[in-house]
């Protein structure tokens, strides 16, 4: 199982390399949403008190066109059957995806924070540094995780690109409440202390407990046809 | 002209050869109806206990001391409510059976679908009706509260649910999926619950009026309990017959798929 997931991982992440997608459009489109929230917000000081919830959001709206596309590619010439007929660990090809879209996300969620200490001018501070960077694996892993299961589900299927959204936004809600607290803890947003960021963490942890498992299961009745 | 009792349960009978569910169900040819002695007596229970509800909810029980009249919308807040998570949690009890070693019928597929219909409706009146009511109690249709908002996302995440179904696909295909997404659904909603009350928790209290120490009168307390009883045999009865549609449905599909290669064969022949 784990060693069809090192495969299944390398392979997207090399079409990524090659193909370049992710840093030719969606970070990109994840930059020009950033900007696009301080104009709606305006004022210097709200965008500020708001960033890391902005930060999370834009990776949302990212997460679900890296899922499209993660997913698109396995589609497009059939890949999936044919990974079926050839009898591959549906849990493998689960973990795999995962990894590799866990790797995308990190490299936009890099981007998305920087952006955030330069438009926004978020606070940086070393005493949040541990629970800034547990905050993010977390969040990243329990993104990926449910992007793949969701994605599984509607790849192949008539509709996939309006239905994607109403299916995984509800689900990620919990990461969105999550992340975004332990991230303002981390940054000291609004006052807040690093010791209040540790139980969302707990959060985001169950969360990627349930979906790993859930999903590790799950994925094999959902893509076999 | 109905279809009788016999034709349902003869389709549920057929044999579990995973292919049998897809083969079109001979046997259901009447659909002009799907009423049967047991659901029209289940129909008329329902109505005579809607009526008594209209009577004691309306007329007979007394006015809150603390709310005035604005508690009577409590019976049907109350009793769609609790339709709502019985709907669900009989989905997430059919989608198990459905998956349970793959050869059960898609009867048990119908029924996870009907029961999330009804529960999506029922969702939707709850929400209307709790924010009538809170409108006049809080002043508010809305707050920020846990239980509010994972109603919100619970109602959300079955429209998803009814979506996935819509999907097309074979009917063995549209059951496995639906009830994976099913089951998905039941590890989301503890998980949406915690977070949002951990969110609330720890961020202001939550608005809803205490009112646990409010000692409700007899026949308050009767219109809630008659409430909760007409509103279950009303399910029952809408599941019952949407089963049936359901299935009827499914038989249309199978028999105009057959119906089609018959033509195209009759081509061939000329």
């Amino acid at each position: 199982m784990f060693r069809i997931a090192r495969v299944i991982a390398a392979k997207d992440l090399r079409i990524e390399l090659r193909s370049r997608v992710v840093t030719n459009q969606v970070l990109p489109f994840a930059a020009i949403v950033m900007v696009m929230f301080a104009f709606a917000l305006n004022t210097d000081a709200v965008v500020e008190k708001v960033a890391p919830g902005l930060v999370w959001l834009a990776t949302l709206f990212s997460l679900l066109i890296l899922v499209q596309r993660a997913f698109a590619i396995e589609t497009a010439d059939g890949a999936t059957d044919a990974m079926r007929a050839a009898g591959i660990d549906p849990a493998g090809i689960f973990l795999g995806k995962a990894v590799a879209l866990a790797a995308q996300l990190a490299v936009l969620e890099i981007v998305l924070l920087a952006a955030a200490f330069v438009l926004y001018r978020a606070h940086f501070r070393v005493s949040g540094l541990v629970l800034l960077v547990t905050t993010f694996l977390a969040a990243t892993t329990g993104l990926a995780l449910v992007g793949t299961l969701y994605g599984g589900l509607a790849a192949g299927t008539r509709g996939r690109e309006t239905l994607l959204p109403l299916l995984l936004l509800p689900v990620v809600a919990p990461v969105l409440i999550g992340a975004t607290r332990a991230t303002e803890a981390a940054l000291g947003t609004s006052g807040a202390v690093v010791a209040d960021g540790w139980p969302w963490l707990g959060l985001l942890a169950i969360f990627v407990a349930v979906f790993g498992v859930g999903g590790t299961l799950a994925f094999g009745p959902l893509i076999e046809e | 002209m109905a279809v009788t009792d016999n034709a349902i349960t003869a389709q549920q009978g057929e044999p579990p050869t995973g292919r049998a569910d897809e083969v079109a169900p001979t046997r259901v040819v009447t659909p002009s109806g799907t009423g049967t002695p047991f659901t029209r007596i289940l129909g008329i229970a329902t109505i005579i206990a809607m009526a008594l509800l209209v009577l004691f909810g309306l007329f007979l029980s007394p006015a809150d001391v603390v709310q005035g009249d604005a508690v009577r919308i409590l019976y049907i807040h109350v009793g769609t409510v609790w339709i709502a998570y019985l709907a669900f949690g009989v989905t997430a009890l059919s989608s198990a059976a459905f998956l349970w070693k793959r050869t059960t019928s898609l009867t048990w597929d119908r029924i996870a679908g009907a029961s999330a219909e009804v529960g999506v409706l029922f969702m939707a009146l709850t929400l209307f009706a709790g924010s009538v009511w809170g409108r006049i109690a809080w002043g508010k249709y809305w707050v920020w509260d846990a239980r509010l908002t994972t109603t919100a996302f619970l109602f959300i995440t079955y429209i998803g649910y009814l979506a996935v179904r819509g999907l097309g696909g074979s009917h063995q295909q549209r059951g496995r999926r639906s009830a994976v997404v099913a089951l998905l659904a039941v590890l989301e909603i503890p998980l949406v619950h915690f977070s949002v009350k951990l969110w609330r928790g720890l961020h202001q209290d939550s608005s809803v009026a205490d009112t646990t120490n409010v000692k409700l009168h007899d026949l308050m307390l009767f219109s809630l309990f008659l409430a909760l009883i007409a509103f279950t045999l009303l399910y029952a009865w809408l599941v019952m017959h949407r089963q049936r549609v359901l299935a009827m449905q499914d038989a249309i599909e199978d028999k105009g798929l057959d119906y089609a290669l018959q033509q195209r064969r009759d081509e061939g022949d000329l």
